[in-house]
């Protein structure tokens, strides 16, 4: 396969870990919680996924129920995260960033905790080729457009028409744009609030799993997915907080970091040591940018939700 | 109870209000309360996942043992346990001018890192060719001044175009963190990446190792709170996190004190690095502040941005954190522990802060009292 | 034939901690009428209205729907009750459609489809004659279209009950008209309408029936055929009152404050300013009038060094500052014109008019030093901040309409507020709290402001008593002008009174008081001078003592008036 061709699909690939995380993460931010919870929620998922699949992974299940279940373990773990974190700043109107930090350290922490009794074997090695399905055992990059890849193109594109074309979408913007009016009309603010940021949660977890199961299939992968989260949340800003703009956005985020090892194949081109921090630095300078020209450019579809950040009584007078 | 209504009327059994006031001592038992929940949930959590445990329950006494041992039983640990809260505090405060302005600038992880870089770049450089007070001397001008132009930068762009500094901020985390690994491949040939520790350029020590940096920030704590408590530009932070129309009223420059005062962050940033880079490890690495830029935005947070109360919750958290190291190197279990112990009692006190601001009123006690 | 109860409410009581904002109200609302809530700012209308939408709960009572006992805990219960409100503050999406805004909400079974909503919005704006068109959005509709989709918003739920919460507020007359029109085939289509108002006028132009709350408590309901502007008033203040505001003559006024031909342009671009030239004179109240959002609030803003100028000047004189006599004033003849204009005084402020006195004896009372010379200090403050106004000496005290957004800092104490405007006094760096606070305990005093104490934030305190704090501190300054936008709003008649006093007592100590106000028997009453602006331009300068109110509304709505300077 062409080199260039391989670069691109494996950039997809890579991209698709984003694109669960910062689809997740809109879904929170539409109803006005930024989210910074996300790397820790992320990693759980990563955490769920694989302990169900320590349970299951040798067993004599059909592949495709192997598949299923290690998916559900993973929305189990990050989906409860989402509970936490919308127990706290959704009925205890908690301070959402200090809340997210908590969440992600707490998270980060437990998943640490957690594979560090699995059975590296016994999740990944077997599960990993069902995963892959339906270029397993490919050599090139196609082997890592498995099950989960293309669940979160699905499912970028359906959040994308649920949010804008359909009436729950139309509500959930608007508890996020403003929830007292959202109230007034006699929307449930409280469990639109609850629901996005859980189903964004999982959506979300299942990055970190797609990521140690498919993309990168190591026993160590799961100590970079934090960094992940964070560029998530990032990638948000990126999309203008439309889901279908994370696939685009995440295969540029997934190009600048794959393009140190690909750029190397430019003849004349020769990648120093001292590069590689600098191009792996590029999706964060970018996504500094974007941030600085919607901000001068100030617009009022690409702005964050109204009230991001801000918790929700009905009572204030 | 409800035979004396109206079946058909069904009313909330309770409503909430915000509390008007509520006496502090009454906020620190809820405060309290909470943590004391919070570690009988650990001891829970402890011992589903901990296998030891579950084998000799008897060892939960050990358990709750180690959050004292792992601080106070011996001297090098009490030192220990001193260092982490002295830069943890020293972080807090860092973060907390620009938190009172309403500036929620979570970029306190990078721009520590910055000035850690800044430091021992110019050990690196000049170490062994000026005399080392002067090298001290250059090292903290060199952290601030990292420090100083990591916080700025968003600053600038905050007061200019009101670019959102959330966002800003966490990302400047991730450039800072690659600058650094750039600095770290251009400085070590080798390749391996990891610069030993340097022969120059470290702080004078007297009494203990550790002296120094906990009385540099006792004196940074008073002087923190007097400054935001007592001065002119202390008040204008006030003003200008409560409304920036008021700000704008009373004649104060809005943008100026916006760009001074994530400046000042930036600077004690700056400082936090400094004690980090020539204090403790004349060395710098990815992982020099090690997630404490984000934790200190929790204890400055809990303390509510008061710089004395921090003390306390700054040295909550390194007790919490030296207790659960004491517990994973005691249990056997992994070193991310602590994170999770911190994760969960950090929820119960998020959690509290509700009844603290808010009081939950019953029906039926709200008729009966009457007019309250 | 005896028209149909649609809704009725039965003992309902409703307190906000202490305060009891409803207590024990009946109230029936028919069928096909238009029924208006009377009362004074405070009185608990906009409450009782609330818990009818499910905004609040009662705390005591019942109501009936259809003679059916109902619970509304929630707006969503409400709507399921034909039951909307229309509130004073809009509460719509800025950044949806109005389509968008109208359908949100409503649980309609068929697909959801932007192009059927539209055409179903339109068709329903036609019906009743509304204009406007689905795909706008809400950031770029102006007030009165921001209310047609407010009430769109309600009829598209099919309510049979609407409720509109001060809805001419912020409406031009043209507009009130059009909404009164739509109101009116409202009612012939069968819906009860409940207006909620302080306005007599409009009560009388549009209602079948009032019911008048004071205190929290319904007074009576009335057929508005049997009421009269006295009568209704007598009721909703309780006792028979024509405002009483000692209105003294104002002490030989001079110019204090000019405004020359002010421009200005919002953040979007739109001229909020056109041309504004005024005249403010010391020892004088000079009100200004008009329909809200014409133009008051950037006016003040401009004066005060907060709202950019794209032109004019803004000229102001402190008055006669003391300078000893130079040699420029020695000649004899300069001196004798000068002091006929009394222009000198001795050190104990005494006039000295050098009547019948020699030449030489002239002389020798100037060159003694004794005699100090008075010149007026003038200065343009265009283009000045704030800081830079004061610090050119210029005493001028603002007292915004947003007082906890803008005047006051709502999470501090009374002293920490005072520190405001003088928190850059004092030594060094450092701020001083001892003038303050003793200043906070002064005003608590004179002003009578209840307060738990000085460091309670003054959030917590009721609207009356924030005013009192805020108008204290502004006039602790010792202006020499004094600018008050709505300083009464929100307050009840004991705290309005003691600061139509407060204003009083500085106009009778020269100060130039400017007062922008909503209530034209108020500023009739309260003003020497009535200043009458309409989309940013002057319309017209009336004497308060011999205008009219009708006189008074024509201008509020006259359009491309001459301008008119009053000499």
């Amino acid at each position: 396969m062409n080199v260039w061709v391989n670069f691109l699909i494996d950039s997809l690939a890579f991209g698709a870990v984003f694109m669960y995380g910062s689809t997740g993460e809109i879904l929170t931010e539409k109803v006005g919680h930024l989210n910074l919870g996300i790397p820790g929620i992320m990693c759980m998922g990563g955490a769920g996924g694989c302990l169900m699949l320590n349970f299951i992974g040798k067993s004599s299940l059909p592949g495709f129920l192997i598949v299923i279940l290690g998916i559900l373990g993973s929305l189990a773990f990050s989906m409860l995260m989402g509970a936490i974190y919308s127990f706290l700043t959704v009925t205890l109107r908690a301070n959402q960033n200090v809340t997210g930090l908590a969440l992600t350290t707490f998270g980060v922490g437990l998943m640490k905790v957690i594979f560090s009794k699995l059975d590296a074997t016994i999740y990944l090695v077997g599960p990993k080729q069902l995963y892959r399905w339906p270029f397993a055992g490919r050599t090139d990059a196609l082997q890592y457009l498995g099950v989960l890849f293309f669940l979160a193109v699905i499912i970028a594109i359906v959040a994308s028409i649920v949010l804008y074309r359909t009436k729950v979408g139309l509500h959930l913007r608007a508890v996020g744009e403003n929830p007292g009016t959202a109230d007034a009309v006699g929307i449930n603010v409280t469990r639109y609030k609850y629901a996005a940021t859980c189903i964004g949660s999982g959506l979300a977890g299942l990055g970190g799993f797609y990521y140690i199961i498919d993309f990168m299939a190591s026993q160590e992968a799961y100590l970079s997915i934090e960094a992940f989260g964070w560029l998530s949340i990032a990638l948000v800003i990126f999309a203008l907080w439309r889901p279908h703009m994370t696939i685009l956005g995440s295969t540029v985020f997934g190009f600048l970091f794959s393009c140190s090892s690909y750029i190397a194949n430019i003849p004349g081109i020769t990648v120093t040591m001292a590069a590689k921090p600098i191009l792996k630095m590029l999706p964060y300078v970018v996504t500094i940018l974007v941030l600085i020209v919607t901000s001068i450019r100030n617009k009022r579809e690409n702005q964050p939700p109204m009230s991001l950040g801000l918790p929700y009584f009905r009572e204030e007078r | 109870m409800s035979e004396k209504k109206n079946v058909t009327v069904h009313e909330p059994m309770f409503h909430l209000a915000k509390r008007p006031v509520i006496h502090p001592v009454k906020a620190w038992a809820i405060r309290l309360t909470a943590i004391v929940l919070g570690l009988l949930f650990c001891g829970i959590a402890a011992f589903i996942l901990i296998e030891k445990l579950q084998k000799n329950p008897d060892r939960i006494d050990d358990f709750y043992y180690c959050f004292i041992k792992g601080a106070f039983s011996t001297n090098r640990k009490l030192w220990k346990f001193l260092k982490n809260l002295a830069i943890l505090q020293c972080i807090s405060l860092a973060v907390t001018p620009a938190f009172r302005m309403r500036f929620w600038n979570i970029g306190a992880e990078g721009q520590t890192l910055m000035g850690v870089l800044g430091a021992i770049s110019v050990a690196f450089y000049l170490g062994g060719q000026v005399p080392e007070w002067l090298l001290l001397v250059l090292m903290f001008i060199g952290a601030l001044l990292y420090a100083g132009v990591w916080a700025l930068i968003p600053a600038l762009f905050k007061a200019k175009w009101n670019t959102n500094e959330t966002l800003f901020t966490l990302m400047m985390n991730y450039v800072a963190t690659f600058v650094v690994s750039y600095f770290l491949v251009v400085w070590v040939p080798s390749g391996s990446s990891t610069l030993g520790k340097l022969k120059y350029g470290k702080l004078p020590s007297f009494g203990h190792d550790y002296l120094v940096i906990v009385l540099i920030v006792l004196a940074l704590t008073m002087f923190l709170y007097i400054y935001l408590k007592h001065s002119k530009q202390g008040y204008e932070i006030s003003v200008v996190g409560e409304s920036v129309r008021t700000a704008q009223y009373s004649g104060i420059n809005v943008k100026k004190v916006i760009i001074r005062t994530m400046l000042v962050s930036g600077l004690l940033c700056g400082l936090s690095g400094y004690l980090i880079g020539a204090g403790l490890d004349q060395s710098v690495t990815t992982e020099s502040v090690g997630g404490q830029g984000f934790t200190a935005i929790m204890v400055s947070w809990l303390a509510k941005f008061n710089p004395l109360v921090m003390l306390i919750t700054s040295g909550l958290i390194s007790m919490l954190n030296s207790g659960a190291a004491q517990i994973s190197q005691d249990f056997n279990v992994n070193g991310a522990f602590p994170d999770v112990i911190v994760g969960i009692i950090l929820f119960f006190i998020i959690g509290s802060e509700f009844f603290i601001n808010y009081q939950i009123i019953f029906r039926k006690k709200d008729q009966k009292e009457g007019v309250k | 034939m005896e028209k149909k109860i649609a809704l009725s409410m039965r003992g309902i009581t409703k307190r906000f901690g202490s305060v009891v904002a409803n207590h024990n109200v009946d109230l029936d609302v028919y069928q096909g009428e238009i029924l208006s809530v009377l009362g004074e700012n405070g009185c608990g209308k906009t409450t009782l209205m609330n818990m009818i939408a499910g905004i609040y709960f009662p705390d005591e009572g019942k109501i009936y729907k259809d003679d059916r006992e109902v619970v509304i805990r929630s707006p969503k219960d409400a709507f399921e009750l034909k039951i909307g409100m229309i509130h004073q503050h809009f509460k719509l999406v800025d950044l949806f459609t109005a389509a968008e805004n109208i359908v949100l909400g409503v649980e309609e079974s068929g697909k959801y489809n932007l192009k059927t909503v539209n055409n179903r919005v339109s068709e329903l704006a036609q019906k009743y004659g509304f204009h406007m068109d689905p795909q706008k959005k809400i950031y770029d509709m102006s007030v009165s279209e921001k209310q047609t989709v407010e009430i769109l918003k309600v009829l598209y739920r099919g309510a049979d009950i609407l409720i509109l919460d001060e809805p001419t507020a912020v409406l031009t007359p043209q507009e009130i008209d059009r909404l009164f029109a739509v109101l009116h085939r409202m009612k012939e289509d069968g819906k009860s309408i409940i207006i909620i108002t302080h306005k007599l006028h409009e009560v009388l132009a549009v209602s079948d029936r009032v019911a008048i709350l004071r205190k929290g408590e319904h007074i009576a309901t009335v057929n508005t055929c049997d009421a009269t502007e006295s009568s209704l008033t007598e009721m909703m203040v309780g006792k028979k009152v024509s405002l009483n505001i000692d209105r003294s003559e104002p002490k030989n006024p001079t110019p204090r404050l000019e405004v020359k031909g002010l421009n200005s342009v919002d953040a979007e671009g739109i001229q909020v300013l056109k041309d504004v030239s005024f005249t403010a004179n010391s020892g004088e109240i000079l009100g200004i009038a008009g329909i809200a959002g014409s133009g008051q609030k950037e006016l003040l803003e401009a004066i005060a060094g907060l709202q950019p100028l794209t032109g004019g000047e803004v000229i102001f004189t402190n008055p006669k500052k003391d300078k000893p006599v130079t040699f420029f004033h020695k000649s004899l003849v300069r001196v004798k014109e000068l002091a006929a204009l009394d222009a000198f005084h001795d050190e104990k402020g005494k006039a000295v008019s050098f009547e019948g006195m020699s030449n030489t004896e002239i002389r020798k009372w100037v060159e003694s030093g004794n005699v100090l010379f008075r010149e007026d200090e003038i200065m343009d403050l265009r283009d000045k901040t704030p800081l830079e106004i004061r610090e050119l000496g210029v005493r001028l005290s603002f007292v915004p309409e947003d007082r906890l957004g803008m005047g006051l800092v709502g999470s501090m104490g009374i002293t920490d507020n005072m520190m405001l405007r003088s928190y850059r006094k004092g030594h060094a760096g450092f701020v001083d709290r001892k003038k303050p606070k003793a200043l906070a305990e002064e005003i608590i005093k004179e002003l009578e402001v209840v307060t738990p104490g000085v460091n309670t934030p003054v959030r917590r305190l009721s609207g009356g008593n924030v005013q009192k704090v805020l108008v204290g501190r502004e006039i602790a300054f010792a202006p020499k002008v004094l600018m008050a936008a709505y300083p009464v709003r929100g307050l009840d008649i004991n705290s309005s009174y003691t600061i139509y006093n407060l204003l009083n007592k500085q106009k009778e100590n020269g100060v130039a008081v400017i007062f922008v106000g909503e209530d034209l028997d108020v500023l009739l009453e309260l003003c020497d001078r009535i200043l009458v602006i309409n989309s940013g331009t002057v319309t017209g300068v009336v004497d308060a003592r011999t205008a009219t109110k009708e006189e008074i509304g024509l201008l509020m709505t006259k359009t491309n008036a001459p301008r008119k300077e009053e000499a």
